[in-house]
């Protein structure tokens, strides 16, 4: 290492020989930058989770414009859509076709001691082509009443139940003094708000819930004609609908939004936001205080130097070898042990938390950012390396 | 004296203050000396007189405040921190107590005296090459055997003598060592002071050497006498 450092640099590797020479010392120091590493790993983990687990109730549709009331900030939160917008939104020409979307909550006893909260979601068995393509077939199994397709990716539930679900062997269970009827699976996944999901037609929905009315979904869901722009038509939509009471934007913005919304105004994003940050501190701090403190205990060497010649940029090149030797070598095992929590949260919670290429790839940067960042503070200390108080 | 700028080290009309306002204290007053090339110069005086200070000021490390202090033939008095920076590499250092790189191998502590010359840039020269002059340079002081071991392994005398070589290696124009025997035992120390006056006269170094070791006066080709701040004595040893 201390050669390819050399050959490297053009120089005696100072900062990695100064780093190695207490062993003790850079293992701790390794391990702050690594625990560093994980900090932000799990937050960003925690903060990929939310805003996949948002997506993937839209991953259910196949639609190019969604109509919803004005306060809906998510799939799941604010009012009503009256039906007879619908209406009126397929007399814009460019609008080719368009669904009423029920969503609700429900429980289901998914093991004798465990209820699992779903989030039920209804749609016309007409309205076949609004379902993702992959969803479709099981979908048809649906036509009969109070039937239902479940989330094999329900948290509680087992393999070994979810596969013995068939039109055949249906699972039977009530809900609302119901006997729904479980005839098949998709696979959505749990989120921070439902623990699975439940697809049923819209009419089953409604008859889970008698309170609820026909003419007031919670969505409109529609598709353009072939060729139309969204853009266009949701300006169309525009004129003819009350913007007052209603939300009209594409499929694509309104996942966009809720995004947004789950990270930077739900408290939970806001706290994985926070979190994260908090873990870029105490990275900074840990390395700072790792340089910091070599540059203390190295000051009558550096004030050596100094006499001798070696000039700031020489220094600065010393500090800054450190922290990125700290960067590189603590991002990889907090890597590692990242990989582990996810793999054990993943587990345990059903959320879809993963170590992506392009994670890795922000939190190395980032971690190289903060070093980089720590020995710039670092390098103030130098200043008192004066090559006179040697005599 | 006549001031003479083109000798290794002028001195003329040198004085020197340290702290401000009421605190304020003068430290050197009115110096005048000039220092000849390849000699081996003394400076002794009691504890406070001024003789560390005069030693930092010829090494660049402190700015002249008032007079004249030519090195190498470049003016200190109100040189630029880059012009001293650039007359620095020229200098070589022996400390008191040695300040060795704790984190470098004798033969690293070495090459650092000549990757001085090469300070911000990518290697120009060959590194094969330095590290042979540096192991050449340790062997001379008689460390063949101890080339390669960390400062902590090696006793006094012989970390004293790696700071010789790292002083010498580049075979600097003037040689600053500051009480260099001080924490070594008297063979010792003479042997260090003797190979420092053979090494640096075969490669015509001045060396300048604060010391309160008698013994070493035998080898001096001049002495310089501080007191109080003041220039009191100069002599050339029977």
């Amino acid at each position: 290492m201390t050669r390819f450092l050399t050959w490297l640099l053009g120089r005696l590797p100072i900062g990695w020989l100064q780093l190695t020479h207490n062993k003790g010392r850079f293992a701790a120091a390794l391990a702050g930058v690594a625990f560093a590493n994980v900090l932000v790993f799990v937050q960003l983990g925690m903060m990929g989770a939310l805003t996949g687990s948002t997506l993937q109730p839209y991953e259910l549709f196949e639609a190019d414009i969604l109509i919803s009331a004005s306060d809906a900030k998510s799939l799941t939160e604010g009012g009503n859509v009256a039906r007879v917008h619908m209406l009126q939104a397929l007399t814009v020409p460019e609008v080719a076709s368009a669904a009423p979307v029920y969503i609700t909550k429900v429980d289901w006893r998914v093991q004798e001691d465990q209820i699992a909260g779903l989030q039920l979601v209804g749609l016309p068995i007409e309205a076949i082509d609004f379902m993702a393509p992959v969803l479709r077939p099981q979908f048809l199994q649906l036509a009969l009443p109070d039937t239902a397709l479940v989330d094999r990716k329900t948290r509680g539930g087992t393999e070994e139940f979810f596969n013995s679900l068939s039109p055949e062997t249906p699972a039977i269970f009530e809900m609302n003094n119901r006997q729904i009827k479980l005839v098949g699976t998709l696979q959505i996944g749990a989120g921070f708000s439902a623990d699975g999901n439940l697809v049923m037609s819209d009419q089953s929905v409604l008859r889970l819930s008698p309170s609820r009315s026909s003419g007031a979904p919670d969505h409109i869901l529609l598709k353009v004609q072939p060729g139309a722009s969204i853009e266009r038509a949701v300006e169309l939509l525009k004129q003819v609908l009350p913007t007052d009471t209603l939300k009209i934007r594409s499929f694509a913005k309104a996942a966009a939004d809720e995004q947004a919304y789950q990270t930077s105004e739900k408290p939970v994003g806001i706290i994985f936001g926070f979190g994260t940050i908090i873990g870029v501190l105490v990275g900074i701090v840990i390395v700072y205080q790792v340089l910091s403190t070599d540059v203390a205990d190295h000051l009558k060497e550096y004030a050596t130097f100094k006499a001798m010649g070696f000039s700031q940029g020489f220094f600065l090149g010393i500090i800054f070898e450190e922290a990125m030797i700290l960067a590189v070598l603590g991002f990889f095992p907090g890597a590692l042990a990242a990989t582990g929590i996810y793999k054990m949260l993943a587990l345990k919670s059903g959320l879809p938390v993963g170590l992506t290429l392009a994670r890795a790839l922000i939190v190395f940067v980032g971690t190289l950012a903060a070093c980089a960042l720590s020995g710039t503070i670092a390098t103030r200390r130098l200043a008192h390396a004066d090559p006179a108080d040697l005599f | 004296m006549t001031y003479t700028p083109h000798a290794p080290i002028s001195v003329s009309g040198l004085s020197h203050w340290f702290g401000e306002g009421e605190a304020r204290k003068q430290a050197i007053f009115d110096v005048n000396f000039e220092i000849e090339k390849g000699s081996l110069t003394v400076l002794m005086g009691p504890s406070g007189s001024g003789k560390t200070t005069l030693l930092t000021l010829m090494g660049c490390l402190r700015d002249v405040q008032k007079g004249q202090l030519s090195l190498l033939g470049h003016e200190l008095h109100g040189a630029d921190e880059t012009m001293k920076i650039m007359l620095r590499r020229r200098l070589g250092f022996i400390f008191q107590a040695h300040n060795l790189h704790e984190s470098l191998t004798a033969t690293q502590n070495v090459l650092m005296g000549l990757q001085v010359h090469q300070s911000g840039v990518k290697a120009t020269v060959d590194a094969a090459q330095q590290e042979k002059a540096a192991r050449h340079m340790l062997s001379l002081l008689g460390l063949e055997d101890r080339l390669d071991y960390l400062p902590a392994h090696l006793s006094g005398g012989q970390k004293q003598r790696v700071a010789i070589a790292r002083a010498l290696v580049s075979s600097p124009d003037i040689v600053f060592a500051d009480e260099p025997t001080a924490a070594l035992d008297k063979d010792t120390g003479l042997t260090v002071v003797e190979l420092l006056k053979e090494l640096g006269g075969k490669r015509g170094i001045t060396t300048v050497m604060v010391t309160h070791d008698n013994r070493i006066l035998q080898l001096a080709d001049r002495i310089l006498t501080m007191d109080e701040g003041h220039l009191v004595e100069e002599a050339v040893p029977a």
